[in-house]
């Protein structure tokens, strides 16, 4: 799901959006929510990117508060995806690891937040 | 359109569903702040500031030339900016946060340029015989690099760089005999007013 392109979700959605809505919808739902950002350490390192240019592996675990292992296994998931973009690096002897969010992160992470305004609204509106 | 879908694909427990997307960009929005602002401006580190500068103001009343006034006011910048360097670097440090990541680099970035600014017209109107001009001068740029630096910061902090910037209009446009004064209210006044806030709020 992750992979996916942008176009082919908008695509998607656009094509949901003309059927009727009652047959069409749990299946739109479960395409638009997006698992992988939903994730609470996972949301919050694309949070955390999405204002830094860049952030180190430690300043990320020392802002998150989360453990090496923590934060490598769920960072890991997001670079897999082609969320976040990570470059290795030695200062000195001692390794260096740079995170910064890709554009399809970016859009990941705009996407989810609309899907969670239109919640707000959808209940509002009852 | 995407509201309506919603509401049909999830009608059974819409209540819950909308807290907890509220939640979720909470969590967004509070993970963004404490990531992307610099929060080691000392409020302590402020009023220290203030109370070496109401001293400043007190001696500098008591110069008879300006020159004097001027150096007894270049001597107190000079005390203050150690006191500020020192008090925002110890206070980075404690919350295990580097003035050189990328908030506190953005900070010195924007919050430079205004006082360097402030330095040259310091010399130009000195040179110009204009001493009595340099405090609006000072509260109006000093008020500028604190509302820019303060953009990455903690919203009270612009707050107090609005509050420099109208002082230091008022003290160019009122008679220049009241400099020391206006100096005294900004400098002091205001450093230990926001000082005590953000020491209060903001811890330290």
């Amino acid at each position: 799901m992750a992979a996916k392109t942008g176009a082919f979700r908008a695509a998607r959605e656009e094509k949901s959006r003309r059927g009727a809505p009652g047959a069409r919808v749990p299946e739109t739902a479960a395409a638009n929510f997006d698992r992988l950002i939903h994730e609470r350490t996972r949301l919050a390192i694309v949070s955390a990117l999405a204002v830094n240019p860049s952030l180190a592996f430690n300043e990320l675990k020392q802002l998150l508060r989360v453990t090496d292992g923590n934060l490598s296994v769920h960072a890991r998931k997001l670079e897999d995806a082609g969320y976040i973009g990570c470059a290795k690096s030695f200062s000195g002897r001692v390794p260096k690891t740079e995170y910064r969010l890709t554009p399809l992160g970016r859009r990941a992470l705009e996407k989810y937040l609309d899907h969670m305004e239109a919640l707000i609204h959808a209940t509002r509106e009852r | 359109m995407a509201p309506f879908e919603w509401r049909h694909a999830r009608s059974t427990d819409p209540v819950a569903l909308d807290d907890r997307a509220r939640d979720n960009i909470r969590f967004i929005r509070e993970t963004m702040e404490r990531a992307g602002s610099f929060t080691a401006v000392p409020g302590w580190g402020g009023i220290a500031m203030g109370i070496t500068a109401l001293g400043a103001a007190v001696i500098a009343s008591q110069q008879s030339s300006p020159s004097a006034w001027l150096l007894t006011w270049i001597a107190e910048a000079a005390v203050a900016i150690s006191i500020a360097v020192w008090t925002t670097y110890s206070k980075a440090r404690r919350a295990e946060s580097s003035l050189f990541s990328g908030p506190g680099r953005r900070f010195v970035y924007s919050f430079v340029p205004p006082l360097f600014v402030g330095v040259l017209l310091t010399l130009l109107l000195a040179h110009m015989g204009s001493t009595g001009a340099i405090a609006g001068v000072w509260l109006l740029l000093y008020g500028t690099a604190v509302v820019t630096g303060g953009t990455f910061s903690i919203r009270i902090v612009p707050l107090m760089g609005l509050c420099f910037m109208v002082l230091g209009a008022a003290a160019l446009f009122c008679p220049w005999s009241w400099g020391n004064a206006f100096l005294a209210g900004g400098f002091g006044g205001l450093h230990i007013l926001f000082g005590a806030m953000i020491a209060v709020k903001y811890g330290g």
